[in-house]
Formats: C-alpha cells, structure tokens, sequence
C-alpha cells in the first residue's frame, strides 16, 4: 500500500455531514487524520432578537437525534439568567425526559448507527439458527431466542439478499476479514437490530405523554408544559376504575399515561438487561484488540446531569461535572463554565474570523462566530487541512482537548466513588477479562455507552416514583409562572445552562437585552470530540484517536468507522453560531 | 428472490402469508384513508413490483425527520425496506460509507434511471455557491439536482425541505431554499412539519410506491388527506374553545382540565397537519393534549411569525384577525392561508438570488 490520503465522505450512519481526510504511509497506518464538518445552518444567528421563552424551540432543531437536550440546555439557560425556579414534578418529569433520551439513543446509536462496523449481515446467512438460540440463551434470558424466532428471522433476511437489491445493506464491507464474529452471533445481533428498532418506536411514548410528541417533544421555561390530570382518588383506585382515559376534561399526563410512562420504564430496563448489556458483552468479547486502540486525547470532561435538589445544587447530581487529565482518575477537577480560563474555542483551523486574530481563543461569553469559508470551492477533491478546513470550532479546557460523553461520565462515576457504577463496570471487565485501562479504547467508548444506560436506566424508577408520590399528596406544579411575563425581567440578564447530552457535556450560553435575545451561543459535545486542531497543532479526540490505526484496505475503511461510530457523532450539533455581547459581530458556531 | 421474482412471489418464500400481507396493506389502506377495497388493489400493485428504488438525501436538517420516519407504526420502516422498496441510498441507516455509499448512489440512479422515488429532507443552501453543506466535496445544490433529473417525483420530507424551514428563517444566514425552488420540473410533494407525523411520512411513500402516484395535493404541495383540515378542527379540546373555557397558565385549573390552549398561543387554528387525527407515536398523544399549544411547525415560515406564546388574536399570523367567533373559523382561515401563498411565492421569488453578506 502506498502512502495517500484517504477520504471518507460521507461517514454515513451518523447525525449529519462530517469527512474524514487519514494520511496513510506505506503500512497503511494513519500518520495523520483530519476532521470536517461540512454543513452549516447559522441557528445562533437566527435566535438573535427573538423572545428567550421561544429559544428552545429552535435550539432544539439544532439536532432532531438527541432530540431533546438542547431543548432542555436552553429552558436551563434562561432560566439560570433570570434566577428562575421550577417546581419539584418539573424537574422530576425533565429527569425521566432526559433519562428516556440517553437510553433510548444509546441502544439506537448500538444497533442502528455502530452495530454494522461489528456485525457482518451477510454471514449470518450461514448461522445454525439452533446453535443461535443456544448463544442467546446462553448470555440472557430474553424471550425472543428460540430456534423458530432465528430460523424465520433468517429467512427474512435471505429473501432480501437474494433478492438482489440490497438496499441500506448495499456496498457494505461484508467479508472483509475485520469481521471477527461467527455466523451465530451475527445473526442474533442483526435480529436485534430488527427488535431494537420495534424497541424504540415504542419507549418514546414516554416523550409523547410529557411532550406530545417525539421527535422534538415540547419543553417550557419554568416548569414542563404538561398539566397533571391525576387526582390523588385516581392512584388509589387504579387505572381499571378511571374512566376519563385521554378524551376531553384531561391531558396526556392522566392515569392512563402514567401508566404508559410505567411501562416504558419496564421495557427500557428489560431491553438494558436482557439484550443490549448481554449483546454489548457477547460483541465485545470477539474484538478485544479493539480495547487497545483508537484512545483519543487522555483527557476528560463533564457538566453533570440528573439533579435531585435543583440546578443549584450540583452535589445532588447523580453525574458530577468534573474534568479528568491524563487519565489521573484520582483527582477529578472542578469545572466553571462562567470562567473565562476554562472553556474557551479556537478557530484557527475553522472557517470562521476572530477579531482578535486566527490563533487566539475565546470564551463563550466574548466569542465571535463570523462565517469564512476559505475552502475549495466544490466540487473539490481535498481539503487544505494546513489551512481551515471545519465547520466546527475547537472548544478547549485549560487550553487541553478533552473528550466528553459516556466514556467521560463513566470514568467521573467510577473515580467518584459511585456504587452502581463501580459495581457494573467491574463485573464488565471481569467478564472480559479486561484491566480498567482497556477503557481508554475504541470499543471502551462503546462499552461505556452500555454501562451508562444500564446506571441511567436503573434511576428512573426512583423519579417516576417520586413524581407518583408529589401527586399523592395534592402537589401537581408543574410550571412557576412567577417570572413568565417578560414584564417582570431585569432589563439585561446573562445566564449559561448545561445538560449531559447521550454525546456528552452540552452548554448553552444567553444574553438577554429588553425581554429579547441579545446573544445566544451552544458549546456542544460533539464540538468537543470532532472539533479540528487549535493554535498549538493539539488534536481534538477524533483526531487523535485514528491516530496510529492501520487499515486492511484503504478502500473499505471499516477502521476508521469502527472509531469514529465509537464516539456517536453528531455534526449537526457541532456547527453553530453565536454572537459576542454588546459586538457587532456575528458568532456562529457549527451545526 | 431473484431479479425477476415478484413481490408476491418474494413474500411466500419468506414464509409471509396472503393473509399478513393483506394485513399490511390493510392498515397502510388505512392511514390514507383509502376505501376498503383498495387494499386489494395495493396489494395487487405490490405483488406485481420489484422494490422501487428510493433515493433519501439529506442537506441542512436534524435529522429529525428521519427519526420520525422509524417512529412509524403503520407501516414500519422495516416492513417498507423488507417488503415494498429499496432504500438505495441513505446516509443515516445504511452500512456503506464515503465512496462506497457513493457509488451505491450513483448505480441507483442508473439503474432506475427515470423511475426512483427521491425523498430530501434539508433545506438547501445556495449561497456562497452553496460551501455551506458539501457531501464528497459536492455542493448540495449539485447533488439535487443532478439527482432530480433522474427521479420519477420528489418528496420532500419535514418543513425545512419543503418550505426552507429554519436555516431559511430570519436573516437565512446561508441562503437556504426549499427543495422546490431547485427542482422545477418534476412533481413535489410537500410532507411539512418540524418533523412530520411518522405515519404521514410513511403513508405518502406507500401511496406512492402502491399506485405509481402521487397523492393529491393542497395549494401548498402537501397530500390533501392529511393536510386537508386544521389541529383545531379536530382538536379533542375544540368543545371547550367553542364554550369558551381557556387555560390561562400552564397548570391552572383550566389546564389540568384540558381547556383550550387558545390563550397561551396555540396555533392549531391556522395549522394543517394529522396531529390531531392520527397523533404521535402510535396516537399516545399530540402536543396540545400534552398541554403545550401547537408551534404551527408544517406551515410556511412559522418560525418567523411572532413568539410561539402569543395568542393568534394579537399575533402577526396570515395578516388577518383570525377567529374571535368560531363559526367564522373556516372563512377566515380559507383567507389567512391563501394570503400566506401569495406572499409565499412572492418571498420564494426573490429568493432566487439568495442574499449573502451576513454574516
């Protein structure tokens, strides 16, 4: 193999448009990898001017697959700027919203978005579908594993390959010796990924009775918008005696839904249990040289998420916001997204100007976004990556890249002290046989994405039951309408509100002037692992992580997904834009 | 099956009954509200059809729309790939990438030359020379409408594809357009919403893929049996707006009551979209019986007509006094949309020279 640039473009089963340009040498090892994103909307821009209550809406559109966390950023935004509370059942239903968001996404983005970099669809074609149900029942007590259920779900899938048309399977890398799995467990994995998808449809209807819809269920500044149309009488007597169900004189949120949302919670669980946690393992377990590579920058970070007590009180978040350096698992930094030292993003390889010069950096309080592009003018074959070459920015902690989402939360969780997640991460690297560095890896950012829903979806209960309990006792607040009158803001208000993201730290920052949007800005996660390199020539964690990597064949670059997917993309996310306070400049940041 | 197997034929060696099959098509049937008897009559187009190919692209979105597209009951996403089309090329879902996601594209197009469904979903931006979305270092513009020559129709798929949406709000930073505005010379059909219903998105495909057809349209673009009548008019809360009884606040007495969200800015008056008659995720519920008042999301340029609060009384929608007496409901809306048309066409027109500049 010669050395040459090797181009992924489009990376497909991600959110949105990012390209990969990999230097190869002679070995086929990457020397050097480049990340772009290449789609830009403005929507920082677009909220210039309009009214803060309104801002979640169209942050929310910032990206439609983790459909609700800017939604809520932005709600926690202008409530943090205006000083203002809401009641207990708001922050529990935001608690159950958001836990339903990371589960649900993790097991879509497992099987829907990643599986295929592990799973070889036409090589379950040969699985003994017996020897299958035995593999399944082996690792799990999950019903559907009879050999009828694999032996008819098989069929299903030789019909459509043999059918010639290929459809979203077409082109795939099927055969290439990467592949490591039997027959077997290819076909038990891609019978997942059918179930997994019936799955889904059905656990967002915890998002339908809080939100009304999903996707881009609805949220509300002050409260949640979904008035309880349970009375105490309900909950004694149970669902079988009520009969208002969902018609008119009541809202979603009536017994009937509450129960919905209890069921949802029961299937989340389950699926956890019994099919993503035992798949995640089986999977893994064939790919172990995958726990030694594709590690990143070393360097972590989150904001924390899951309050108990409120958004003032950060020590009752289930996840803390705490940085990690170097892998020093022993000391966790404290994190202040209001200091300008900490979090600050560079543009020098992005297309956009600063004020103060290319190579400076910002924090977003006094950042600049004003759109540049400096690349090739398409149709283009490369990118001058010693030039701008992003859409995104490169956000910096301390000036260091740092990688956020589930490998960052697992380690805060597990350096922490937390229980649940200590206990859940060692019987996984037990059942590997994996020290806890094996983490730092690309399939140790996959495993972390299981560990975390199995810590998040096992949470759950305590907030539905504590939602249950408020209710029981005659409180039913769900919004504060104390300070929803723009009449009664002060005349300029700033405020930063943040969230975990399933991708990881999310942070919005807002200035308000007159009742209106002065200046909006989100630092998203996938900002922080896909940005390009800064003024130092640092790498942001995607790049660093290809680095090293060797491909089988350039032309099926099946390594480079296998890392990328690893970190759950999401470019829509990490293009946006902003607009520094009081200037005229336009800032705008990649979505 | 092999190249020439039919559907039908497909259906039997997967060990998939008449009796489902008809099931399926049943409750696809169903969610168009076609009569009864034409199941059998999708059911024979089906039976007859390899799979037609489906091209999806994807420009500036959120990927919102496609996620609705798997939350779809009746039908799934899996029983439209296994049983009534090819999804040649999507970039979300499928397992090729770069090149090879390319040229699946690319033998496609060829190979159903003239006949795939092309679905979009993205505005599209045209400024700058369109730098602001490349896929394989080519501008969305020229993926469009190299792509659109070869289609049979096009489908646009969410309000952002369909009417600009919001990369196209105030002040459009990249010059983004509507799906329409680029391709001309094929039939369009306008799937709105910020997403759409998933089964509206699935209902259209299936009607397509069923009859060869598009279904019939309103004045903008969009299949008339789902947008053919407003939220509010069949909005379970209607009774209450006709007696008069508002919510006042999120959790009055009159909101956990489920009064009419009117007051604290619901849309639904001058909003044409299924919410209200199919719902959402399986008919679980629909933003106003989860007690946030509709954003208007599958009209043109709802996000630039005042705060989503703001009751449509003192509000800046369609330019004219909307309601006040529920009888006159109709009328008034009948005006406000055809207003919005006009003023629609006036505004896409001169979009063709798109603003650049900012920022």
């Amino acid at each position: 193999m010669a050395s040459q640039i090797v181009v992924v473009d489009p990376i497909t089963r991600i959110e949105g448009h990012l390209r990969i340009e990999a230097q190869t040498d002679a070995t086929g090892t990457i020397t050097q990898a480049s990340s772009a994103g290449t789609m830009v909307r403005g929507i920082e821009i677009i909220l210039r001017g309009r009214d803060p209550r309104d801002a979640w809406a169209f942050a929310q559109r910032i990206c439609g697959v983790c459909t609700l966390v800017h939604g809520i950023a932005s709600v926690r935004t202008v409530e943090n700027a205006l000083n203002y509370e809401i009641p207990p059942n708001a922050q529990l239903i935001r608690n159950l919203m958001i836990a339903a968001q990371f589960v649900h996404d993790h097991v879509m983005h497992f099987y829907h978005l990643h599986a295929l970099d592990w799973v070889d669809v036409v090589s379950a074609l040969k699985a003994d579908p017996a020897k299958t149900s035995e593999l399944a029942q082996s690792i799990s007590s999950y019903p559907k594993s009879s050999p009828g259920y694999f032996s008819d779900q098989q069929k299903k899938l030789k019909n459509f390959v043999e059918s010639g048309q290929l459809g979203i399977f077409a082109n795939g890398y099927w055969g290439n010796p990467g592949y490591k799995l039997p027959p077997e467990a290819n076909l038990m994995a891609v019978s997942h990924y059918l179930e997994a998808l019936a799955w889904q449809r059905e656990v967002v209807k915890l998002h339908a009775i809080f939100g009304g819809k999903n996707p881009h269920p609805n949220f509300l500044v002050g409260g949640a918008p979904c008035a309880i149309s349970v009375h105490p009488e309900h909950l004694e007597s149970g669902v079988e005696q009520y009969s208002g169900g969902a018609g008119a004189g009541a809202t979603a949120v009536n017994i009937v839904g509450l129960e919905v949302v209890q069921n949802v919670i029961h299937q989340m669980r389950t699926f956890v249990d019994q099919v993503y946690l035992p798949d995640t393992l089986a999977i893994a377990g064939f790919y172990k040289d995958w726990f030694t590579r594709g590690e990143g920058v070393g360097n972590f970070l989150t904001f924390g998420e899951f309050p108990q007590k409120g958004m003032n009180d950060p020590k009752s978040f289930l996840i803390p916001p705490a940085a990690i350096v170097n892998r020093d698992l022993t000391k966790l930094h404290p994190v202040d997204l209001s200091d300008p030292a900490q979090v600050q993003e560079f543009v020098t390889h992005s297309w956009y100007d600063y004020s103060v010069g290319k190579d400076k950096g910002l924090h977003p309080y006094k950042g600049e976004t004003v759109l540049h592009y400096t690349g090739p003018k398409p149709p283009y074959e490369h990118l001058d990556t010693e030039q701008s070459y992003s859409w995104m920015k490169s956000p910096r902690w301390r000036g260091k890249p740092m990688e956020v989402g589930p490998l960052a939360r697992v380690l805060v969780l597990y350096a922490s002290g937390h229980e649940p997640t200590r206990e859940i991460a060692n019987y996984a690297l037990k059942k590997l046989g994996l020290p806890i560095q094996a983490l730092y890896s690309t399939l140790g950012r996959t495993a972390a994405r299981t560990l975390e829903s199995k810590v998040i979806v096992d949470a759950m209960q305590g907030w539905y039951d504590g939602l249950i309990a408020n209710i029981k006792t005659g409180d039913v607040r769900t919004f504060n309408d104390r300070l929803w009158e723009p009449s009664s803001w002060p005349k300029t208000a700033r405020g930063v509100g943040y969230t975990e993201a399933p991708r990881g730290a999310l942070a919005h920052w807002v200035v308000i002037k007159d009742g209106k949007i002065d200046n909006y800005q989100a630092v998203v996660p996938t900002t922080w692992n896909a940005g390009p390199r800064d003024a130092s020539g640092q790498e942001g964690p995607y790049e660093a992580s290809l680095k090293g990597t060797q491909l089988y064949d350039a032309k099926q670059p099946l390594e480079i997904l296998r890392t990328i997917h690893s970190f759950d993309p999401c470019i829509a996310c990490a293009v946006h834009v902003t607009d520094p306070e009081g200037a005229e400049l336009i800032q705008v940041k990649v979505t | 099956m092999s190249k020439d197997d039919s559907l039908g034929e497909s259906l039997r060696k997967q060990g998939i009954s008449r009796r489902a099959f008809m099931k399926f098509c049943a409750a696809t049937a169903s969610v168009l509200a076609l009569p009864p008897g034409m199941a059998t009559v999708m059911a024979a187009a089906l039976s007859r059809a390899r799979r037609p190919s489906v091209i999806y692209l994807s420009y500036q979105e959120c990927t919102g729309c496609g996620e609705s597209l798997t939350r779809s009951f009746s039908p799934t996403l899996e029983s439209l790939i296994f049983n009534a089309m090819s999804l040649d090329y999507y970039e979300t879902l499928q397992a090729a990438a770069g090149t090879a996601a390319e040229a699946a594209r690319k033998t496609a197009m060829k190979e159903n030359w003239g006949k795939y469904l092309l679905v979009v979903d993205g505005a599209v931006p045209v400024g700058n020379d369109g730098v602001y979305c490349t896929i394989a270092g080519e501008s969305a513009v020229d993926i469009l409408t190299e792509a659109a020559k070869g289609a049979a129709a096009v489908v646009s798929v969410g309000t952002c594809a369909a009417f600009g949406g919001i990369p196209h709000a105030n002040p459009n930073p990249t010059g983004a357009v509507a799906v329409s505005q680029i391709v001309r010379d094929k039939p369009v059909v306008n799937v709105s919403g910020c997403p759409p219903v998933p089964e509206v998105i699935t209902g259209v495909l299936a009607h397509y893929l069923t009859f060869g057809s598009i279904p019939e349209l309103d004045h903008l673009g969009r299949p008339k049996v789902f947008f053919g009548e407003t939220i509010h008019d069949r909005c379970y809360r209607r009774p209450f707006y006709d007696q008069g009884k508002f919510a006042k606040t999120f959790d009055d007495e009159g909101a956990r009551n489920g009064w009419c969200l009117y007051e604290l800015g619901c849309k639904g008056p001058v909003t044409y979209n299924a919410c209200a008659t199919v719902k959402w995720n399986q008919g679980t519920s629909y933003p106003i019986e989860s007690g946030h008042g509709c954003l208007g999301c599958s009209e043109p340029d709802f996000w630039d007509k005042g705060s989503f609060y703001q009751a449509l009384s003192t509000g800046t929608w369609s330019g004219a006094t909307v309601l006040g007496v529920a009888a006159v409901a109709g009328a008034a809306i009948g005006v406000g949309a055809a207003v919005v048309s006009r003023r629609r066409q006036a505004h896409l027109d001169n979009e063709k020279q798109p603003k650049e500049k900012q920022p």
